[in-house]
């Protein structure tokens, strides 16, 4: 098979394991890019990561940028599009006919025991990019140091961003 | 749903669909949701806030992008088949294009130390805002004790054992559903 049907097929197949959204997706995406297939090493993993924080629009849009370096533009919109196209048709066949589940018990139950499934995957997201990354102890101490700002503090994720942009340009990271 | 919340307003045609769901898409940054509900609730009164609460839920029940497959649902309900494809691309169109340019400044500039090392930094701060998300995430968890060891289930699978996704999904919503199941029926 070719390199964009591989693309279209793996991600089309996480689409429908993304509970949670994409940002659930991190560590599969990793296993699956970077550990299975080879097709981007750990640095230009993070790098995608970090270059999708900090543009603006939906958090799907990492998955835009693995498929442009794996196989350029094509790459990016077949990526892209397998991650967003299969559930969106299940939602256009399926939301007419929601209401009708909408107080279900099984409904009730898998939105519930889906919750902590997400919590984790989260979890594994952000220590995945940290491994990746080879964060030292100053690029730990911002983790937390932006953990916690953004518990305790109204503060917009946006200067977080731009704060560890210029510390790392000043090479304290 | 209630066609009591919309029935008076005129329905948005396919360029109205696309530009607000553009405008959605360039304003969020990590996540465009809270902007979705301004854009849909307050701002151009397509839904009621009921309706979007009723309509998110079911998007963030099934898997996929949440926002996507709400644009999905707006656009079918205004406009069919056409609002269905053309709300999602009013989403994404912009912020592709963005990210692309992005991905050609990388190729480009991205091998640079300078480069390499503020991208370091934006990914430190990045782990930690997911960190951030994932402890809210698991506050707003109620019952706990009977939960949060299934987190702790998916960390072990996932960061450590390294093991497939769909396999500690299908699991772990078995076990995970299972026990709310049981819950839900005490109740």
């Amino acid at each position: 098979m070719n390199l964009f049907g591989q693309l279209f097929l793996e991600f089309a197949l996480l689409s429908f394991v993304a509970f949670g959204g994409a940002t659930a997706l991190l560590p599969e995406m990793h296993r699956v890019v970077v550990d299975n297939h080879h097709w981007l090493d750990d640095a230009t993993f993070t790098h995608l990561y970090a270059i999708a924080q900090a543009a603006p629009g939906p958090n799907v849009l990492v998955v835009t940028l693995i498929g442009w370096e794996v196989a350029g533009l094509a790459g990016a919109l077949a990526a892209t599009l397998a991650m967003c196209l299969p559930m969106s048709v299940v939602i256009y066949l399926l939301i007419d006919r929601w209401e009708g589940f909408a107080c279900k018990r099984w409904q009730k139950a898998i939105s519930l025991g889906v919750a902590p499934l997400a919590v984790g995957l989260i979890f594994s997201g952000a220590t995945l990019i940290a491994q990746a990354a080879e964060f030292g102890w100053a690029a730990w101490a911002l983790v937390a140091v932006a953990t916690a700002m953004n518990l305790r503090m109204k503060l917009h994720p946006l200067w977080l961003i731009a704060a560890g942009a210029g510390l790392g340009l000043l090479g304290l990271v | 749903m209630t066609a009591a919340g919309t029935e008076n307003q005129s329905r948005p045609d396919l360029r109205a669909l696309f530009l607000g769901f553009s405008s959605v898409g360039l304003s969020g940054f990590g996540g465009v949701l809270p902007f979705a509900r301004r854009m849909l609730v307050d701002e151009r009164k397509w839904m009621t806030a009921e309706e979007f609460n009723t309509q998110l839920g079911f998007c963030q029940f099934l898997p996929g992008p949440n926002v996507i497959n709400l644009s999905v649902i707006v656009g079918k309900r205004q406009r069919g088949v056409a609002g269905a494809i053309v709300a999602p691309l009013g989403l994404l169109a912009g912020p592709l294009a963005i990210v692309l340019l992005l991905a050609l400044l990388y190729d480009r500039f991205g091998s640079l130390p300078l480069a390499q090392s503020m991208l370091r930094g934006i990914a430190a701060a990045g782990s930690g805002l997911l960190f951030a998300m994932a402890w809210r995430m698991g506050m707003a968890i109620r019952d706990k004790p009977l939960f949060l060891p299934f987190s702790l289930l998916t960390v072990t699978a996932i960061a450590w054992l390294r093991w497939p996704m769909p396999l500690v999904m299908v699991a772990g919503l078995l076990l995970s559903g299972g026990v709310a199941w049981w819950r839900l029926g005490r109740q």
